[in-house]
C-alpha cells in the first residue's frame, strides 16, 4: 500500500474551514517538542497558559485588551494582502498613528474629551495612513517592492519615537525613564467597567463590518477583488491599479494607525517606546489565519491575545516571552502547510498499480499490462 | 592627515559592517538565481547568530560555531525550501513566516546567553605585506578570517555562474524551470540545494555578527539587516560582484553614523541609526525607478513555483 | 511489414482527463527514416499522443515502442535518451542565454568547468551539417522566430535523437522559412532521421509527408502513403464530413467608420519595435480581419487600440474622437469590447465565479447598482442572463472560471463583450484552442454583431476562418498593413504572398524589406 496524492479542484468549503483550526493544533504540537526539548512539561505550560488567559474574568478580558491591536493590525494586513500587497509595515504605521494621537494629546493638555479624543483619533488614522503611503506611492507608480520598504520604515518609526521620548517629549518628573509627559484623563479612552478593555474594541468591530461591507458591496471592493486576482484583468477591464494601491494601502496604515492611537490612548496613557511586542508582526499570522476575512480576522486575534497574555502566564515556569513569538511562525508555517495539503485528496492505493509515481524504469507499466 | 585617517577608518568600518550583509545577500542571491524568492533571510540570520553564538560558547571553539551557524540557517530555508518547491505555497507569505519564526526561536534559544561573554571572538589577522599597502591595506586586509573568506566567495559565486555546467543549470532553473526540466536538468533539486545553501550563508551573515562584529547575543541583534540583504539583490541586478559593491556601500552608510557621532556633530544618535533604512529605500526607488526595464533581468521563473504538466 | 521497422509505435494507446478521453486507443506507427505528418483538428489528441511519446504525460494503458522494444516514457529527458525528441509550437528555450548555452543545457559533459568555445564549434558543425543556420553566441531573445525555431533542431541534433516531432513548425514561419524547413526536413530524412510532422494544414502535408495519419476525436481515422491519397480525402477524414466552400453573402451595409488607427507606432514587450506606422479603419457592419503571421504586430495592435499599451506616434480615432493614449476605461466607455489573446489571464479573472466575471466591464454603471454599491441582486441576475442567453454551460453562477471548459469560458467572455454598450468589437485568436461546435458558436456571435451594425476588428491566423467572416481582409507584415482585399475579390495566394512581406504588385519581386 502507498500513499498517492491528487489534485483536486475547487478545495471543499469545509475543509477551507477546518484548515486554521487543524494549523492550530499542529503548531501546539511541534511546540511539545521544543518545551520538551528545553526540559519544560508542554502539558503543564499548555495548561498555564491556558488558565492565564481564558481562566478567569480577568484573564479574557486582558486576553481581549491584547486582541484590540492584533484585531486592527490584523485588519490592516488582511486588506493589502486581498490585493496582493504585503503590507508588513503595521508596526511602524501602529508607532506612528501613537505619535500623531500623542503629539495632539500633549499639546492640548487642557482640552475637553470631546474635542481632544475625535482630534488624536484623526491624528493617529492620519500619521497612520501617511505612514504606509511613503510605501504605497512607490510601489504605485514606480514598482517597488511595498515589502521591503514598508518593513524599512517600522525601523524608522520606532527610531523617531525613540528620539521623541528620549529628546523633546521626555517628561523630566520620569526620572530618566524614556516616557512622555502623562496624557489628561480627557485624551484617555473610556474603558468598559472595571476592565481595561476600551473603546478600541468598538473601533475594531466597526472596522471588520465596514470593511466586509465595502468589499462584498461596492465597486471599490469589486475592483480590489478582481485586482488581487489578476492584475492584467483589472486593467484590461479599465480599473485604475495605481489608484487602488493608493486608496487599500492609505486604508490600511489608518486602520493600523488608528491602533496605535488606541493604545496609546487607553492602555499607555503616555508616550513611550513599550507600546507593542509587535503587534504588526503577529497581525501578518493574524490575517493569514483568518482567511483575510474581517471577522476570522477579529476571531483570531482573541486567540493570539489568549496566546499573549498566556505567555506572560508561562514566564513563571520559565519559559522564555520569545517562545510565544516561535508558536506563532510555527502556526503560519502550518496554516500554510495544511492549505497547500488541502488541494490534494490522499488515497491508499495497493502498490505496483497504475498511477504509482515510485518504481523501477519501465517495470511497472510492463507488469500492468503482462 | 587626520581627514583621511577619517577616511580610512570609515572605509574599513564599511567593509566589516557590509560583511554580515554581503554573506546574506550573496545567498539570497543563489536561493533567487535559482527562482525561489526567499524573504526571509532576517530570520535566518538571527538563528544563525544565535547558534554560532550558543556553539562557540559550549565549545569553545569558533569554527563549531560557524558550523552550527552554516547548519541552523540552512535548516531554516530546508523549511522554506519545503513550502515553496513542495508544497508550492506563497513565497512571499512563507519567507515572511521564516522570519517570525527565526525571530522567535532565537530569541528563545539565546535567552540563556544574553550578557555570557564569548571566550574568544574572530579577531583581525592583518594579511602579511598587503596590509601594509597604504589606504587599501588598513581597508582591506586587516579584518578577520570571515572578512577574507568573503573576499573569496564573491568571485567564486561569479565563477560558478558563468563559467560552470551547475552554474548553467542554476541560472536555467530560474529563467525557465520548464526549459530545464525537459532538457533532464533536476528543477526540484538544484532549487533545494540553493535554497539550503542561501540559508547557510545567510546563517553565516548572522555569526559574523554575534562571532565578530558585535560579540555577544542581543536579542533582534540583526535589526533589519537580512531585509536590507534582499534589497541588496535586486540593487545588484542578481550579479554577485555587484552585491559586493552594494554591500559595502551600505556598511558604509552604517559606518559613518557613528564616525558623525565621533566628529562630535549634534545630530542625535537616533536620526543617525534610521540612516541605512531610509537610505535603502531612497536606493530601491531610484534603482527601480531608472530602469523600468530592470524587472526583465530579475530571472524570469523568479517567485513561480514549478510544476510539471 | 516488422514490428522491428517502425522507430516508433504506439499500440492501442488510451488517456483520460477529467471529463475527456484524449486518446482513445490509439494505434500509430512511424517507420524509419520516413517523414509521417500527424493530421487533425485542434483537440483531436495530437499534443496528447506526443506528449505521451516524449515523457510529459503517461499513458493510462497502451504500449509504446521504440526501435521494437517496450518502453515506459517518464520525462523528456528520458525520451531523448532513448533517441526521441520534441520541438514544441513554444519554443522551450532560455531567452537570456547564448545559442550555445541553451544546446548545452542539461548534457552530462563537461561536468564542471564550462568553456564555450568548443561547444560553439560543435554547433556550428551541426548548424552546417544539415543547413541550419544560426550563431551560436547570440542570445536567443534577439533572434528571430525561424531562427529560434532552428536552435530547437539543433538541439535535439545535438542530442543525437533520431525521431523529431515537430508540432505545426510552420505555423509561425513566412512561406518562405517554411521552404527552408522543409529544405532542412528532406535533409534530415535523407540522413536517417525519422521526423513526424504535426499539422492541419494540408498543402504542407501533401508536399513534405511520406505518409500521414489523421487524427479525430481522439482515435486514429485514417492511415495512408501521401501520394495515394488527397487533400479532399484528408480533409473529410479529419472533420468527419465534407468540407464545403464558404456559402456567398450579400454584401453588407456599412456606415460611417467607427475605428481609425493612422500611423500607429509601438514597442513590443522586449523595446522592439513592433508597429511601424500602421494605418486601417473599421466602418460599423463590417467584419475586418488582419491576417499575418503571428508575431507581427498583432498583439500590440490590439492593445494599442484598447489603451493596454502605449502608443508612441500616430492616432487611435474611434467613432471621430481622438482616443490616443487614453486610459483603458475611456476606451471602453467609447464603445470598445475587446476579445483578448489570452483569454483566462486577461480577458477573465480564472479564480473567480462566473458572476465577478460577468460584471466586469459594466459594474461602474448604474444598472449593476446605485453609486458605489454593487446590487448583488442584479449582478446575478445579469450573470443569469447572459448564461442562458449564450448557453454558457456551469454547474453554478459561483464556479469558478478557470473549471470551464475552453468553449464556455470563451462564450462567457464573448457574451460579457457583446451585450453591454459598445458599437467596436477588437477580437484576437476568438477561436483558438476551441472545438468545432464552439467555433462555430463564436462565429456566430461575429456574423450577428455585423448584422446589427458593430464595427469588427478579427485579428485571426487561421485564413479560413477570415476567409469566410470577413467583409475585408487586410495583412499585417512586421508591424505594417502590406495590402487590403474586399470579400469579393480575395486571392488567396495573394494573401499568402503579402503574409511573406512579398508585394504582389511586383510579381514576387522579393521581400519587401530585407531581413525576415
Amino acid at each position: 500500500m502507498k500513499l498517492v496524492f491528487e489534485k483536486r479542484d475547487p478545495v471543499p468549503m469545509s475543509y477551507r474551514v477546518v484548515s486554521p483550526v487543524l494549523a492550530v493544533l499542529l503548531a501546539f504540537l511541534l511546540g511539545t517538542v521544543f518545551l520538551t526539548a528545553s526540559g519544560f512539561s508542554p502539558m503543564k505550560v499548555y495548561a498555564a497558559m491556558f488558565s492565564g488567559a481564558f481562566g478567569d474574568w480577568y484573564g479574557i478580558s486582558e486576553t481581549i485588551v491584547t486582541a484590540i491591536p492584533l484585531m486592527l493590525c490584523g485588519l490592516a494586513v488582511a486588506l493589502s494582502a486581498k490585493m496582493l500587497l504585503w503590507n508588513v509595515g503595521a508596526e511602524g504605521q501602529f508607532h506612528m498613528g501613537a505619535w500623531g494621537a500623542a503629539a495632539v494629546a500633549l499639546s492640548m493638555p487642557d482640552a475637553p474629551a470631546w474635542q481632544v479624543l475625535p482630534l488624536m483619533v484623526l491624528a493617529g488614522v492620519a500619521a497612520g495612513a501617511a505612514w504606509a503611503l511613503l510605501a504605497a506611492v512607490p510601489r504605485a507608480f514606480v514598482g517597488v517592492s511595498e515589502t521591503i520598504t514598508t518593513l524599512m520604515l517600522n525601523y524608522v518609526a520606532i527610531y523617531w519615537i525613540e528620539y521623541l521620548v528620549h529628546g523633546p517629549w521626555r517628561d523630566p518628573k520620569s526620572l530618566n525613564f524614556p516616557l512622555s509627559a502623562p496624557f489628561s484623563d480627557a485624551a484617555r479612552l473610556p474603558m468598559f467597567g472595571y476592565t481595561r478593555i476600551h473603546w478600541g474594541l468598538i473601533f475594531a468591530i466597526v472596522a471588520a463590518i465596514a470593511i466586509d461591507l465595502a468589499l462584498g458591496r461596492t465597486k471599490w471592493g469589486y475592483e480590489v477583488k478582481i485586482i488581487g486576482e489578476s492584475p492584467r484583468a483589472a486593467r484590461y477591464a479599465g480599473m485604475s491599479i495605481e489608484r487602488n494601491i493608493i486608496i487599500t494601502m492609505a486604508i490600511s496604515g489608518a486602520l493600523a494607525g488608528l491602533a496605535g492611537m488606541a493604545e496609546v490612548s487607553a492602555i499607555a496613557g503616555r508616550m513611550t517606546r513599550q507600546l507593542s511586542p509587535g503587534y504588526g508582526y503577529s497581525a501578518i499570522i493574524v490575517a493569514w489565519l483568518g482567511k483575510l476575512n474581517p471577522y476570522g480576522v477579529l476571531l483570531v486575534s482573541i486567540l493570539f491575545g489568549g496566546l499573549l497574555v498566556g505567555g506572560y502566564s508561562a514566564q513563571f515556569l520559565g519559559v522564555s516571552a520569545a517562545s510565544v513569538n516561535m508558536l506563532q511562525g510555527l502556526m503560519l508555517f502550518c496554516v500554510l502547510a495544511t492549505e497547500a495539503l488541502g488541494r490534494y485528496k490522499v488515497r491508499l492505493v495497493p502498490t505496483g498499480a497504475k498511477g504509482a509515481s515510485q518504481g523501477g524504469h519501465g517495470e511497472g507499466e510492463a507488469e500492468a499490462n503482462g | 592627515m587626520g581627514e583621511s585617517n577619517m577616511l580610512v577608518s570609515i572605509l574599513a568600518a564599511a567593509v566589516s559592517s557590509g560583511t554580515p550583509i554581503l554573506f546574506a545577500a550573496l545567498g539570497e542571491l543563489i536561493t533567487e538565481t535559482a527562482g525561489v524568492m526567499n524573504i526571509g533571510v532576517e530570520g535566518m540570520m538571527l538563528v544563525g547568530a544565535v547558534a554560532g553564538f550558543l556553539a562557540s560558547v559550549r565549545t569553545g571553539n569558533l569554527l563549531l560555531g560557524v558550523l552550527a551557524a552554516l547548519l541552523a540557517g540552512g535548516l531554516l530555508a530546508l523549511l522554506h525550501a519545503f513550502m515553496c518547491i513542495a508544497l508550492k505555497v506563497n513565497q512571499i507569505v512563507s519567507g515572511l513566516a521564516l522570519t517570525l519564526f527565526g525571530t522567535g526561536i532565537s530569541g528563545y534559544l539565546g535567552k540563556s546567553m544574553i550578557g555570557v561573554p564569548l571566550p574568544n571572538h574572530f579577531r583581525s589577522v592583518p594579511l602579511p605585506a598587503l596590509s601594509r599597502l597604504p589606504v587599501l591595506g588598513p581597508v582591506l586586509f586587516n579584518h578577520d578570517v570571515l572578512v577574507y573568506l568573503s573576499f573569496v566567495l564573491v568571485p567564486a559565486v561569479w565563477y560558478l555562474f558563468y563559467r560552470t555546467r551547475p552554474g548553467l543549470h542554476l541560472r536555467a532553473v530560474g529563467e525557465s524551470p520548464e526549459t530545464a526540466d525537459a532538457l533532464g536538468v533536476n528543477v526540484f533539486r538544484t532549487r533545494y540545494v540553493s535554497v539550503v545553501v542561501g540559508g547557510m550563508l545567510a546563517g553565516l551573515g548572522g555569526a559574523y555578527l554575534s562571532l565578530a562584529y558585535a560579540p555577544s547575543w542581543i536579542e533582534n541583534m540583526t535589526a533589519g539587516r537580512g531585509w536590507i540583504a534582499v534589497a541588496l539583490v535586486i540593487f545588484a541586478v542578481w550579479n554577485p560582484l555587484r552585491a559586493l559593491a552594494g554591500a559595502y556601500l551600505f556598511g558604509g552608510v552604517e559606518a559613518m553614523g557613528f564616525r558623525i557621532q565621533a566628529l562630535g556633530l549634534r545630530v542625535p544618535s537616533f536620526f543617525l541609526k534610521m540612516m541605512p533604512y531610509i537610505f535603502t529605500i531612497v536606493v530601491l526607488t531610484v534603482i527601480t525607478a531608472s530602469s523600468s526595464k530592470q524587472s526583465s533581468r530579475a530571472p524570469q521563473g523568479l517567485g513561480r513555483p514549478y510544476e510539471r504538466e | 511489414m516488422g514490428t522491428a521497422d517502425y522507430a516508433v509505435e504506439i499500440r492501442n494507446v488510451t488517456k483520460r482527463f477529467p471529463g475527456v478521453i484524449a486518446s482513445n486507443g490509439v494505434n500509430f506507427a512511424v517507420r524509419r527514416g520516413e517523414i509521417h505528418a500527424l493530421l487533425g483538428e485542434n483537440g483531436a489528441g495530437k499534443s496528447t499522443l506526443m506528449n505521451m511519446l516524449t515523457g510529459l504525460i503517461r499513458p493510462d494503458s497502451g504500449d509504446i515502442l521504440i526501435d521494437g522494444k517496450k518502453v515506459a516514457l517518464r520525462s523528456p529527458a528520458d525520451a531523448i535518451s532513448l533517441g526521441i525528441g520534441m520541438v514544441h509550437q513554444h519554443f522551450r528555450l532560455v531567452e537570456t542565454f547564448t545559442v550555445a548555452e541553451n544546446i548545452t543545457l542539461g548534457m552530462p559533459t563537461p561536468r564542471f568547468r564550462l568553456d564555450m568555445d568548443p561547444i560553439e564549434q560543435e554547433v556550428q558543425e551541426f548548424s552546417a551539417k544539415f543547413g541550419l543556420e544560426v550563431n551560436p553566441k547570440a542570445r536567443i531573445w534577439q533572434l528571430s522566430v525561424g531562427e529560434q525555431q532552428r536552435v530547437e533542431i539543433i538541439k535535439m541534433l545535438y542530442r543525437g535523437v533520431n525521431v523529431l516531432i515537430l508540432d505545426e513548425p510552420t505555423a509561425v514561419l513566412t512561406p518562405m522559412e517554411v521552404k527552408e524547413l522543409f529544405q532542412v526536413m528532406r535533409r534530415m530524412a535523407a540522413s536517417g532521421k525519422t521526423l513526424i510532422f504535426i499539422s492541419h494544414k494540408l498543402d504542407e502535408v501533401m508536399e513534405i509527408s511520406d505518409r500521414v495519419t489523421v487524427l479525430r476525436a481522439g482515435k486514429d481515422v485514417f492511415t495512408a502513403e501521401t501520394a495515394s491519397t488527397t487533400k479532399r480525402e484528408l480533409a473529410s477524414k479529419m472533420v468527419g464530413r465534407e468540407l464545403k466552400p464558404p456559402p456567398p453573402r450579400p454584401r453588407g451595409t456599412f456606415g460611417a467608420p467607427v475605428l481609425e488607427l493612422e500611423g500607429l507606432q509601438a514597442l513590443g514587450d522586449r523595446g522592439e519595435v513592433a508597429l511601424k506606422g500602421l494605418s486601417l479603419s473599421v466602418l460599423a457592419g463590417e467584419i475586418h480581419g488582419i491576417a499575418g503571421v503571428a508575431g507581427n504586430g498583432q498583439r500590440e495592435l490590439a492593445e494599442c487600440i484598447t489603451g493596454l499599451r502605449k502608443t508612441l506616434a500616430g492616432r487611435v480615432v474611434i467613432n471621430g474622437k481622438d482616443y490616443t493614449n487614453r486610459h483603458p476605461r475611456a476606451i471602453i466607455e467609447a464603445g470598445v469590447s475587446h476579445i483578448p489573446e489570452d483569454r483566462l489571464g486577461m480577458g477573465l479573472a480564472a479564480n473567480l465565479p462566473l458572476t465577478e466575471n460577468a460584471i466586469m466591464k459594466n459594474y461602474r454603471e448604474d444598472e449593476m447598482g446605485p453609486g458605489a454599491v454593487i446590487d448583488r441582486k442584479r449582478a446575478t441576475q445579469w450573470t443569469r442572463d447572459l448564461v442562458s442567453r449564450f448557453q454558457v454551460k456551469a454547474p453554478t453562477l459561483r464556479t469558478p472560471v478557470r473549471l470551464l471548459s475552453g468553449g464556455n469560458s470563451q462564450k462567457l467572455l464573448l457574451a460579457r463583450e457583446t451585450t453591454h454598450d459598445h458599437n467596436v468589437v477588437v477580437a484576437v485568436h476568438p477561436t483558438r484552442g476551441l472545438d468545432v461546435g464552439a467555433t462555430e458558436a463564436v462565429h456566430q456571435v461575429l456574423l450577428a454583431q455585423r448584422s446589427a451594425g458593430i464595427g469588427i476588428l478579427l485579428i485571426s491566423e487561421d485564413l479560413e476562418e477570415l476567409l469566410s467572416l470577413c467583409d475585408r481582409i487586410s495583412v499585417i507584415f512586421e508591424g505594417r498593413i502590406v495590402g487590403s482585399v474586399e470579400r469579393e475579390n480575395v486571392d488567396i495566394d495573394e494573401i499568402g504572398m503579402m503574409m511573406a512581406g512579398i508585394d504582389p504588385a511586383g510579381e514576387g519581386a522579393g521581400p519587401v524589406e530585407a531581413g525576415v
